[in-house]
């Protein structure tokens, strides 16, 4: 991309073409305004691609095999570890590193921190893909799929708290998928349609709210059905569903740094001006957000030991691993934000918010699947179902780049373009412009038609 | 506030109060229910037990279950261990029951004990499905319907005794594999369940639970030097049908002495009670952060109105 942008290429943003007022056709918007000879060239030349084909190629044969043979053909098929790496990363840890949806949205859209706008849209996206993922993660994983939504609409067990992750996540995927649609609905064309939504937005969002508390907690709810058989340290009849939504808000903001941080080393050409230009101060304001609420995580989890007295498990071996996953995941990370936040390094910041992530991880993982049975025998997750974890995420991956690239996530649709047309240096149809971008991409021309 | 975001705010308060409904009758309906009175139970007394295994046969012809690869007469399964000797043999999708061998220090000789789904009062199985797979009977079953289970496992994670198994080698109809204390052909018509027929020694004894409660503390009065003064089951996770008496201490035999003495549901209603809170609360009190941060308007709304007054003057 850098070397196409390099000849000129600018990709597409605007609705019609600047250069003969036409609209642009969908396919074009699909190969970015690229020939299809130059898009398929500039795909195959990046060798992150063939990565991600790499991965298929093993990962996607696997999957279909799951499918032919049932679980047990990609699981151990365990009847003391019903749940492995499927749920255990896809569901619980997606779904609090999804949280920057309903966080971005409250920080703009409820308390009006328009500081934080330019990255609105991209946690969102991010909210709603990792939800997205979470439910394909469940498609695997369920031992009949086809009746996902028989909690819905067949059978409802209304007592359990899984019926309550089940309607929330539901109702709080459409929430998002909605709030997203208005990007996408700019970028295909349907001004109505995306004033329509743009409508609600409020309403959207206060449901996002209350559908992220209670879904959050109830996912750390669900553990307290086995009050034998998680470890004391990481078992909390009464707090668990509050550490588990106090860490999905820190979770949920390091996610949006991360994304951003590797958006801006690799797709610097799909950003507007303003997201780059902001996106310094951007992330110093998100991490200040997550220092709260990594230090509220602290102290509540301080208190949850407390409470239930387990201060004498912590000299045990898994006192020692309960105390890296807190140092790693929490102590380290308010030590380094905060020194972050004081000498004003985004780099900084950015390295703390990857390792946020690698602590809230080993949380998730620690109270669902390793400390799950500390009394029986521990399990290592099959070969074949670490490879469809992996392949799932590249999906993830995958998705979130084919959006990042097209809808106006980055950057910022224009309606009725102002462009001066310069030459077209290479040889594809759409022409080449420079964009005056004085106005700022995110002040958005609102009189215009 | 504008039309818009008060609309906005009915709409989640009408689904908000939708979604509470569900959650909170059941989860609180069901914290008086002390059992079925009528319901039935069966008395394990362990120091009868001599591991013959014929219960484990009985319950395997009488569900149709696949033949094992040792015949059941072939003792040698009690030396089999798991997952690095830690493990004793389990239910899984070919055994609703299985009896394991213990060589305990204080008993005399080695010591069996037969496990098999212990039909809760209020079973954790049951409370914890999404899909109302299961059913707690009049008669004290706990049964499970194959025909609206998604195949989640959370059944699995919840039973504190680890009963379910799962036919994970099916790739078109799993389902969850269990005891069902003989229901369909037997407890429903009032029999008894095959292995408790089935057993030479009277080691299991079928009655009402609540007779059966009597009877164990009245085998522990006559013989105080031979059991352990505690009735498994009798109070474990709010009680189960099926109940342990033991020689030795239940610990030595591989049973969860840790166990809460109230149901499992128990656990999650402080947080279902959280639930209606946050549906009542959260949309005024986010609606009032909203009008304090913001006043009620957006950027772009203010422009609009700035817009529509400049039309106006014109």
């Amino acid at each position: 991309m850098n070397r196409l942008m390099e000849k000129g290429f600018r990709p597409i943003d605007s609705l019609n073409d600047p250069d003969n007022g036409h609209r642009w056709s969908l396919s074009q918007k699909l190969l970015l305004g690229l020939s299809p000879r130059d898009y398929f060239r500039q795909v195959l030349r990046n060798p992150f691609n063939w990565v991600l084909f790499l991965i298929f190629a093993i990962g996607l044969p696997l999957i279909v095999y799951r499918y032919a043979n049932g679980l047990g053909s990609v699981m151990h098929g365990s009847c003391d570890y019903p749940w492995g790496l499927f749920l255990g990363f896809g569901l619980f840890c997606m779904v609090p590193l999804s949280a920057s949806g309903f966080l971005l949205g409250t920080a703009v859209e409820l308390f009006g921190q328009k500081k934080f706008k330019p990255i609105l849209n991209l946690a969102l996206l991010n909210g709603l893909l990792g939800y997205f993922f979470a439910v394909v993660n469940l498609l695997v994983d369920l031992g009949c799929p086809w009746r996902l939504y028989y909690p819905m609409f067949v059978s409802w067990g209304t007592a359990a708290v899984l019926f309550l992750v089940g309607w929330h996540v539901a109702t709080y995927l459409s929430v998002q998928i909605m709030e997203v649609s208005e990007a996408f609905f700019e970028w295909i064309g349907w001004p109505t349609a995306k004033k329509f939504i743009h409508a609600g937005t409020i309403g959207l969002t206060v449901a996002g709210i209350i559908l992220s508390t209670l879904h959050q907690g109830a996912l750390g709810t669900l553990l307290t059905y086995a009050p034998a058989k998680v470890h004391p340290l990481w078992y909390s009849q009464e707090f668990l569903w509050i550490f588990y939504l106090c860490s999905s808000v820190f979770a949920g903001l390091c996610m949006v740094i991360a994304v951003s941080t590797i958006v801006e080393k690799t797709m610097a050409w799909r950003c507007s001006r303003d997201f780059l230009d902001h996106l310094g101060s951007i992330t110093i304001g998100l991490a200040k957000g997550a220092t709260m609420a990594l230090v509220t995580y602290f102290v509540i989890k301080l208190i949850g030991i407390a409470h239930d007295n387990e201060w004498s498990y912590l000299t045990t071996g898994w006192g020692s691993w309960f105390m890296l996953e807190i140092f790693l995941g929490v102590v380290l990370p308010i030590i380094l934000f905060s020194v972050a936040i004081r000498k004003n390094s985004v780099g900084l910041v950015r390295f703390t918010a990857f390792l946020t992530i690698v602590g809230l991880i080993m949380n998730r993982l620690n109270t669902a699947l390793i400390s799950f049975n500390w009394n029986l025998y521990p399990e290592i997750p099959h070969p074949y179902e670490l490879m469809i974890t992996i392949t799932i995420f590249t999906m993830f991956i995958a998705v979130y780049r084919f959006i990042l690239y097209r809808l106006p996530i980055l950057y910022s649709w224009k309606a009725a373009p102002e462009k001066v047309l310069v030459a077209s240096p290479v040889k594809n149809r759409a022409p080449v412009f420079i964009e005056d971008s004085a106005e700022g991409a995110w002040a958005r021309p609102s009189g215009r038609p | 506030m504008n039309g818009i975001s008060r609309r906005g705010f009915f709409k989640v308060v009408a689904g908000g109060s939708a979604l509470a409904l569900a959650p909170k009758k059941s989860a609180f309906g069901m914290a008086e229910f002390d059992g079925y009175p009528e319901s039935m139970g069966v008395l394990v007394d362990l120091t009868r037990c001599i591991g013959c295994r014929t219960c484990e046969a009985a319950c395997n012809r009488e569900h149709g279950l696949p033949e094992p690869d040792l015949p059941f007469n072939d003792l040698s399964v009690f030396d089999q261990t798991f997952h690095g000797g830690t493990q004793k043999r389990r239910t899984d999708d070919g055994a609703f029951t299985v009896v394991n061998r213990y060589d305990t220090k204080t008993a005399g000789g080695p010591v069996y004990r037969k496990i098999q789904c212990n039909h809760c009062k209020e079973p954790a199985c049951l409370t914890s499905c999404f899909v109302s797979a299961y059913k707690k009977t009049k008669e004290g079953a706990v049964i499970y319907n194959p025909d609206v289970c998604v195949g989640c496992r959370m059944c699995m994670v919840a039973c504190p005794f680890g009963i379910p198994a799962y036919s994970y080698d099916s790739a078109l109809h799993p389902e969850v594999i269990k005891c069902n204390f003989c229901y369909d052909n037997r407890l429903k018509h009032g029999k008894p369940p095959a292995c408790v027929e089935a057993c030479p020694q009277e080691a299991l004894t079928f009655g009402h639970r609540n007779t059966l409660v009597k009877t164990a503390h009245e085998r522990i009065r006559a013989n105080p030097e031979k059991y352990v003064d505690h009735v498994y089951g009798e109070t474990e996770v709010g009680g189960t049908s099926w109940m342990y008496l033991s020689g030795v201490p239940f610990d030595q035999l591989g049973f969860n002495t840790s166990l809460q003495h109230h149901p499992i549901l128990d656990n999650t209603k402080s947080f279902l009670g959280i639930v209606p809170m946050v549906l009542g609360i959260w949309p005024a009190m986010f609606m009032g952060f909203h009008l304090l941060a913001t006043g009620g308007k957006k950027e772009e709304e203010n422009k609009k109105s700035q817009h529509r007054g400049e039309v106006h003057e014109e």
